[in-house]
């Protein structure tokens, strides 16, 4: 296979090789989410009034937060040992550089939440079965990291990224984690698939500006 | 009308107020090895990085094969390749699997034959399937230099690639880079070191201060007094 979709798998499938052999992102994410899940169950009695207002919240801090620490290490990963000047230098245009991280990182974070919300939910004694979250969560990662990933990659050369990666892009993709918030709100309480519909609208649009911006600004970004 | 490997005209490189690069006029034929010789902080790397396309020049011309790298850096990328004193490796995946990458990223057809090819050139056949982390640097760089060429690039950029690696290590080196090298394959070197550069260029240049201060062939050098001439190149203006 050839062409820009094989350069997106190329790279995609490499850092999933690396990442299975290190473990570094899911590792770092997965105890992040569930400290801070375990946390707040203690701070919060389950089943109580306070406990179903907050618990959308919780999920999404913690979605938040430990997303911010994987994405640190989307570039970073690169940056050492100058491998994106090896990226780079190939015959290949730079979205698919970004398409192909987007990608892994989607996937990472799409897999830690797969294992964090059925914990959540079972703390909650919820039901497991909720589609509509599923949706939820699949349209606010992937505005999440389509976003992260180009500051990832913004990042790679400042010196305090750590700490400036979450300061630049949370305030960026607070829309879709509001959203995203208020609609899990609306699936934990049994609203109507009308009351979620404008949250929903919100991170369609949201995830599409982003990944079109971000896909036109990349090469800006990481070219010197 | 000659078409040169590599055709600089009036390049310059600024990073803020900073000039890197001056001025820059360079012209390199096919199957031609100049060596860029200059102390820290001449410009050498930025040079090389504006050459292979992974800087933008701030004024100037550059053409790669007759093609200016401003209409198709794509197109360029395909006939160059870069060894750096850095790799560009995955320390956790094999040589195989870092060549495979790479090769997929080149559309390389054959790639499993390729690899095997560009292996053995190296002479890391041994090692094929050990992870790049647990080699040795001097190691390393024989996987980066057969990563540079899997491609079988017309055009290729050496900065300073024997940095980091002992004596031996260097010989190595440098009996790999003539294993993989082919008659029409261009190569532009930085290096430190006076006497492999002029050994290994037919043309030697001295990058001081972001401009080309001395421009030479080999023939025409007398070696006995390049350290002074260099000296005096390299001294001017401080």
């Amino acid at each position: 296979m050839k062409g820009p979709l094989s350069k997106v798998l190329t790279i995609f499938w490499k850092d999933i090789l690396l990442e299975i052999r290190t473990k570094e992102v899911v590792t770092s994410i997965l105890v992040f989410a569930l400290l801070v899940l375990v946390i707040f169950n203690f701070a919060f009695e389950p089943e109580t009034a306070t406990m179903s207002l907050v618990a959308p919240g919780i999920l999404w801090v913690a979605f938040t937060f430990a997303g911010v620490l994987g994405l640190n290490r989307v570039f970073a990963l690169e940056r050492e040992n100058s491998r994106l000047a090896g990226l780079l230098l190939c015959p290949v245009d730079h979205m698919a550089i970004y398409w192909g991280k987007l990608l892994g990182s989607f996937t990472f974070m799409l897999a830690i939440e797969i294992v964090v919300t059925p914990i959540f939910l079972v703390l909650l004694n919820l039901s497991l079965f909720l589609p509509r979250l599923i949706l939820i969560i699949v349209l606010a990662t992937l505005g999440f990291t389509s976003v992260g990933t180009l500051f990832s990659a913004l990042a790679i050369n400042i010196r305090a990224r750590d700490i400036m990666l979450p300061i630049l892009f949370l305030p960026i993709v607070v829309p879709v984690i509001i959203a995203a918030v208020e609609a899990t709100a609306v699936v934990l309480q049994g609203g109507p698939w009308g009351d979620m519909l404008t949250w929903l609208q919100i991170m369609i649009a949201f995830d599409i500006i982003y990944l079109v911006v971000a896909t036109l600004v990349f090469q800006y970004v990481v070219e010197g | 009308m000659t078409t040169w490997a590599i055709e600089v005209k009036g390049l310059s490189k600024s990073f803020g107020n900073n000039r890197a690069l001056s001025d820059i006029d360079l012209q390199v034929g096919r199957g031609e090895h100049v060596t860029v010789l200059g102390p820290n902080g001449a410009g050498k790397t930025t040079l090389v990085k504006v050459l292979s396309t992974l800087s933008k020049p701030s004024t100037g011309t550059l053409r790669v094969d007759g093609e200016d790298v401003r209409n198709d850096p794509v197109k360029i990328r395909r006939r160059i390749g870069l060894v750096s004193h850095e790799t560009f490796l995955y320390d956790d995946l094999t040589v195989y699997e870092n060549l495979r990458f790479y090769g997929r990223m080149y559309d390389i057809p054959s790639l499993k034959e390729r690899i095997h090819e560009v292996v053995s050139q190296i002479r890391m056949e041994s090692r094929l399937h050990d992870r790049v982390g647990t080699l040795s640097h001097g190691m390393q760089q024989r996987v980066s230099i057969a990563r540079a060429v899997i491609h079988s690039p017309s055009v290729l950029f050496l900065d300073e690639p024997e940095v980091g690696l002992d004596t031996q290590a260097v010989a190595m080196l440098r009996d790999v880079l003539e294993s993989v090298n082919t008659p029409e394959r261009t190569i532009v070197m930085t290096t430190h070191n006076l006497k492999q550069g002029i050994e290994m260029g037919d043309t030697v240049v001295i990058l001081n201060r972001g401009k080309i201060v001395y421009q030479s062939s080999r023939g025409d050098i007398d070696m006995a007094n390049f350290q002074e001439v260099y000296q005096s190149y390299t001294e001017m203006g401080k």
